[in-house]
């Protein structure tokens, strides 16, 4: 227990930077998911090129992959250079803007085709329609979806102490490296990545039941 | 005047023709009903009067507005053209008063207070003052309607088109719905209602207009269509439905 204890204010700074690049990359990754999923949708068809050669490609590649490309790959690039906390949150971005795209496409398209249509018979444009009408009632629908994509994407944070990022990951094998007590600083770790995400689950739900559709 | 023209209007679903050689008008404050069998293309060409459908061919002219030119504002020529579907289609998000006011505030930037000043005088019309602050989920399906109606005249429309208003509605729910319409043709408003309910367009109708297989087949006053009618089909249409 004093292993724990003792390594606990290091493991808990480590944390810090896990939620910093969680919070900026899930909130880049939802612009992206957004903007990819707005082009699928979108009539013009070099726009659908776009968004479903991006889908594929991120959903096609393994994350440790895509992390390695960024950071190692594009910055080996003359005018490219990276510090790995930027390379780290630009992974976990684009990675879930991938999926995100499609869950937020999936969402746009369950809402009835009569909303549109009234909102448009209003004289509202595509865009108000879209802002006041469709995309209010998708984001309800997809909370659900949203919060697994985040849960897995602050999972995926814990990849990032591969190429430095003094995470809560990195930090515990600091301190397993330290102390010799592999067991009781993984099982710590873990516990903290448990609290985190429980925390952020009970958070979703509590956003389900006060956004309920009516 | 002419509020409607509609010439030699045809829309196909790819191959499938829906409408196939259309010609209408429809003059100031008058009071069309549209009847026909399912599947006459009725609803479709109802829906070519404010281009929620594109029009294959043909020209449809609103209130001197050509709305088949591909350069015409059509958000502009929608505001002056209500409509009330089937399904109501109301923002289940909003409640009543946001529902009526969103497009007022959003699209013809009007000030928050007057948009409700307005919504407000609206709702007691249909009937429904208590309900501003509901959420259309907790509304019957003839309240539901009213409202969507009074969404509809909110934006000062020259123009109500009505897509089968009281076909989804529990019988003892339409004559509320109905009388909100009727008093609506009465204080002049410009009108065509595709309809299922006869007595309806008998009653309210200054013309009634027959379709079928995407053409209209017969048109005239609502005694002489009911009372008289000419065609064949429109014969036998009548008898299964009077």
């Amino acid at each position: 227990m004093d292993t724990i204890i003792e390594a606990l204010p290091y493991l808990l700074e480590g944390l810090k930077t896990t939620l910093y690049v969680f919070i900026i990359a899930l909130i880049i990754g939802f612009i992206i998911g957004l903007v990819m999923a707005l082009f699928r949708l979108a009539p013009l068809k070099i726009l659908n090129w776009i968004a479903t050669f991006f889908i594929d490609a991120i959903r096609g590649t393994p994350f440790i992959v895509q992390l390695f490309f960024i950071y190692f790959g594009l910055n080996s690039l003359e005018w490219v250079s990276m510090d790995s906390i930027t390379a780290g949150i630009v992974t976990v971005a684009i990675n879930a803007g991938a999926y995100l795209a499609e869950i937020i496409r999936a969402g746009i398209m369950s809402i009835d085709k009569g909303q549109s249509e009234a909102a448009r018979s209003l004289g509202l444009s595509g865009g108000q329609n879209m802002r006041y009408i469709v995309l209010p009632q998708a984001f309800r629908r997809m909370l659900p979806a949203f919060t697994n994509q985040s849960i897995i994407s602050l999972k995926d944070t814990s990849l990032l102490s591969i190429i430095g990022i003094a995470d809560l990951t990195q930090r515990g094998e600091v301190q397993m490296a330290a102390t010799f007590e592999p067991f009781k600083i993984w099982f710590a770790v873990g516990i903290i990545y448990f609290i985190v995400i429980y925390i952020l689950s009970i958070l979703a739900n509590y956003m389900e039941r006060r956004f309920e559709l009516r | 005047m002419s509020m409607i023209q509609v010439n030699n209007l045809k829309k196909s679903f790819g191959d499938l023709e829906v409408l196939k050689d259309i010609n209408a008008e429809v003059k100031e404050q008058e009071v069309v009903c549209v009847i026909g069998p399912s599947g006459s293309g009725k609803s479709t060409f109802l829906r070519c009067l404010n281009r929620l459908e594109e029009i294959t061919g043909g020209h449809v002219i609103i209130n001197g507005h050509d709305i088949t030119d591909k350069n015409v504002k059509i958000n502009q020529v929608r505001q002056e053209v209500g409509m009330v579907f089937q399904q109501f289609n109301l923002f289940p998000h909003k409640t009543v008063l946001e529902n009526i006011t969103l497009s007022p505030i959003k699209v013809k930037s009007q000030s928050k207070t007057a948009a409700k000043e307005k919504a407000l005088g609206l709702l007691e019309k249909v009937g429904l003052s208590e309900k501003a602050n509901s959420y259309p989920g907790e509304l019957s399906g003839g309240q539901k309607q009213r409202v969507a109606i009074a969404r509809a005249l909110a934006m000062d429309p020259k123009i109500m088109l009505f897509d089968e208003p009281t076909s989804a509605l529990d019988p003892e729910m339409v004559g509320d719905v109905l009388e909100v319409m009727k008093q609506l043709a009465q204080e002049g408003m410009t009108m065509v209602v595709v309809t299922h309910e006869m007595g309806f367009a008998r009653e309210v109708g200054d013309r009634v207009i027959f379709m079928d297989g995407g053409f209209i087949v017969e048109e005239n006053v609502p005694h002489e269509l009911f009372g008289n009618p000419q065609h064949e089909r429109t014969k036998a249409f009548l008898s299964k439905v009077l």
